[in-house]
């Protein structure tokens, strides 16, 4: 097990310098510092001596890869290459262009993501999966036709319109919930009820309509009708069966994203004002701010990574079939 | 005027050419042709396919674009404005010139908002009152008499409805006929005496969809996307039918140019990812080893990657190229355009991943089975082995995963403009239309047409897309083969 888990961590390692060097060339060798120095200066302020500065002032004026001006190791290290995208592995982002330490900002900004993220998740997988089952037993009847339209309907419904949709009802015409922003502890947990409920909705279309097709495809198979064979009720069959072995596909689906959770939501963080990690990317997107933009492509990819690992360790603990192999 | 050829056009154009001359070849192939007719026995999946088709009409359009001449000085040389008109655009004129002021509600015949107005009393003086003034166009045919607007509307809608009724009923009777016919020449004018029966038959038959392809569903969904269209048609001359935003721009025209971006999206993306990812998952599990290795490595650092990180990564970097040279284009419809075209290759350079691995882990089953391995064994190249008897066998993911995308990328788009790494802010789509009008919910009295109308046509778009990719599944599906 732990020469397996040993294993993979160590294929982790060329994907995530894979990452690196893509995110690299997509921001320094597409466009030259030149080219962002000019667009966050503005068409008017642009000066070859303005341009410098900027460059200065983050440390784009040094070459890409080889510095040949400076001596010994610091050829390597005095490079944008090195500054900037080989200290990520480190844990250094650098600053943002507020001037603030974007690993700081990180850090604090976690709290609110999770707040929001972890109960969705959670709630939402337990009312998917209910659902589906609920669906899953009433198979063949009308429930189960109309569930199904229903699951199509909503996940043909853009996301956008379940937050604007659920503002606007709860918030502007029920008044029971405030619009948007983010409070201190227990005071926190009435800005959390609708962005928690809202992300619940706007998933339940997609994922019951994946897991109720496991369900199905496990009731089909022989032990199910061995069950059914030996008197079992169809409830002891679905839940003490059917249940335990669709959560294999169900579960080890869902662990690759656990990590991503700490991302947040982009459209959900920004749409009700949650300083978290998501609103933060929003708005570095709007700002055209790189270092943030960069720094959280590679957070992800590492957390994505993070969740491949788990992924496969879970198979393993889950599947006997898998662990004694 | 002078035609037009914008990138994304050419590109439609030849997805149209790609997707005849996909249709010709799998008519031709037994196995495809059995499970298209499955797939047009489907009910749900023949209605949503009408549905589709009134969209690509609106889209196909929306891509001939001209640049009309301006009104030329005598002995010059002919000049063409900067402005690129679609045909759509000339179908829709009056929609697109009869601006008002600002917000005005759907079938309005007052503006939104009160102003101040001179009002002339019947004796010559004019007094200033606050109060809502009538639009510019929407119900200006009506004149004082605006207690009449009502009786106008019902009044259209019905003579409208009336016509889309006719139309519809021709087309049932076209319909019935050709299965009275049952094989013989459509074409055959003159109905021979006798015949009347079989055509009351065949009518009876398409009735009760007792009919090879689902007829009846096609008629329905028809005759609904008819009515609303007359009805629309019909009262769109003279009234803002789903009333205008907020520099006055009418709605209904907005929602109609969203279209075509929408199809650009859904369609044109998947014009970068299948060549990606169909040869590079087959060619991963057909040779394996290191070609394998490789392959696998490129697609999960690419997948490792959240999505719509690396869209906006891309994105910004493309803003700043087309920022730094304006000198590429010569009309901002052109920019807009390339922008466009722009975000669906780097949507399909993010997004082939997934279909990448599904045919690869298909090719490795393949390549196990005797017919390969005899193929193999007789000397047959390892290009032709790929060519003539993997692709073939793997069509038919190839064609679900072509259909399911499509509605997952019409939705990305308004969230990818919402966040602000979409489409140019000048081109109209669903998600600059969302973006724009999210706001006016906040205001008194709620401003709701614009959002509505966007998030309607939409979900109409997608669920179409969603029951015509479930058709397509189940009939292509051979886990599902009855």
């Amino acid at each position: 097990m732990l020469a397996y888990i040993v294993r993979r961590l160590l294929y982790a390692i060329p994907i995530l310098i894979g990452v690196n060097l893509l995110t690299f060339a997509l921001f320094f060798v597409v466009n030259t510092p030149d080219d962002m120095a000019r667009m966050q200066l503005g068409v008017k302020r642009v000066t070859p001596e303005a341009i410098e500065k900027w460059k200065a002032e983050r440390g784009y004026d040094k070459p890409l890869f080889v510095n040949g001006a400076a001596a010994g190791v610091g050829a390597v290290t005095e490079t944008i290459f090195f500054e900037k995208s080989a200290r990520m592995f480190a844990g250094d982002f650098g600053r943002a262009e507020d001037g603030r330490d974007i690993a700081r900002e990180i850090r604090t900004r976690m709290v609110p993501s999770l707040a929001i993220a972890l109960p969705t998740f959670v709630l939402g997988l337990f009312v998917t999966v209910s659902f589906a089952l609920l669906l899953a037993f009433f198979r063949a009847t009308p429930l189960d036709f109309w569930g199904v339209v229903l699951c199509v309907a909503m996940m043909s419904i853009s996301g956008l319109f379940y937050i604007i949709g659920g503002q606007y009802l709860f918030s502007k015409i029920f008044r029971l919930v405030p619009i948007s922003g983010f409070g201190e502890g227990l005071d926190a947990l009435r800005f959390l009820v609708l962005p928690v409920l809202i992300g619940v909705v706007s998933g339940i279309g997609s994922s019951t309509r994946w897991y109720r097709t496991i369900f199905l495809e496990e009731i089909n198979k022989d032990y199910v009708r061995t069950a059914r064979a030996k008197g079992l009720s169809e409830t002891a069959v679905l839940f003490g069966h059917v249940l335990r072995n669709a959560l294999i596909p169900i579960l080890t689906g869902v662990v690759v994203v656990i990590p991503l959770l700490f991302m947040g939501s982009l459209l959900t963080e920004s749409f009700f004002g949650i300083p978290g990690l998501g609103s933060y990317t929003i708005d570095a997107i709007n700002a055209q701010d790189f270092a943030v933009v960069r720094a959280m492509v590679f957070i992800g990819s590492v957390l994505y990574i993070v969740g491949l690992i788990l992924t496969d360790i879970s198979y393993t603990l889950v599947d006997p079939r898998i662990r004694f192999n | 005027m002078q035609p037009v050829l914008l990138w994304s056009d050419l590109f439609i154009w030849l997805l149209v050419a790609a997707g005849v001359i996909g249709a010709w070849w799998s008519a031709r192939q037994p196995l495809l042709a059995a499970a298209w007719a499955r797939v047009g026995r489907s009910r749900p999946g023949m209605a949503a396919a009408t549905l589709l088709a009134a969209f690509a009409l609106v889209g196909l359009l929306d891509s001939l674009h001209y640049r009309p001449q301006l009104p030329a000085k005598d002995g010059e040389k002919a000049a063409y404005s900067i402005e690129v008109l679609s045909v759509l655009d000339a179908l829709l004129t009056p929609l697109r010139t009869r601006v008002e002021k600002t917000y005005s509600a759907p079938l309005a015949t007052r503006a939104y908002a009160k102003e101040m107005l001179e009002i002339r009393q019947p004796d010559g003086s004019v007094v200033k009152q606050r109060d809502y003034p009538r639009l510019r166009h929407g119900g200006a045919a009506l004149g004082d008499d605006e207690g009449r607007a009502g009786a106008d509307i019902a009044g259209r809608a019905l003579r409208a409805l009336a016509v889309a009724a006719l139309v519809w009923l021709a087309l049932c009777a076209l319909v019935a006929r050709r299965i009275a016919g049952h094989g013989a020449p459509a074409a055959a004018s003159i109905e021979p005496a006798g015949e009347p029966l079989a055509f009351g038959a065949a009518w009876c038959r398409l009735w009760r969809g007792d009919t090879a392809f689902a007829w009846n569903a096609v008629l329905a969904t028809l005759g609904i996307v008819l009515a609303i269209a007359c009805v629309l048609a019909g009262l769109a001359g003279e009234y803002h039918v789903f009333g205008t935003d907020k520099v006055g721009q009418d709605v209904l025209y907005q929602v109609l140019k969203s279209v075509r971006t929408a199809l650009v999206i859904g369609l044109v993306t998947t014009l970068v990812t299948l060549p990606l990812a169909v040869f590079l998952g087959i060619v991963a599990g057909y040779f394996r080893g290191w070609i394998d290795d490789l392959i696998q490595y490129l697609y999960t650092t690419l997948n490792s990657i959240p999505g719509v990180l690396l869209i906006a990564a891309a994105v910004l970097m493309m803003q700043v190229v087309i920022d730094t040279h304006p000198q590429w284009f010569a009309t901002a419809a052109e920019r807009a355009d390339l922008r466009l075209l722009a975000l669906c290759f780097i949507l399909g350079l993010t997004s082939w991943t997934g279909l990448a691995r599904l045919l690869r882990g298909e090719a490795l089953k393949l390549r196990e089975l005797e017919y390969v391995q005899a193929a193999q064994a007789f000397g047959v190249s390892d290009l032709r082995i790929l060519g003539r008897h993997l692709l073939p066998n793997l069509m038919h993911i190839v064609i679900i995963a072509l259909v399911m995308d499509f509605s997952g990328l019409v939705l990305a788009e308004a969230v990818l403009s919402y966040v602000g790494i979409g489409v140019d802010p000048t081109m109209i789509s669903f998600g600059t239309m969302i973006n724009n009008a999210r706001m006016e919910l906040g205001r008194e009295p709620v401003v709701w047409w614009s959002l509505t109308a966007a998030f309607a046509f939409m979900f109409v778009l997608v669920l179409a897309a969603n029951l015509l990719a479930d058709a397509v599944r189940d009939a292509f599906d051979p886990r599902m083969a009855r």
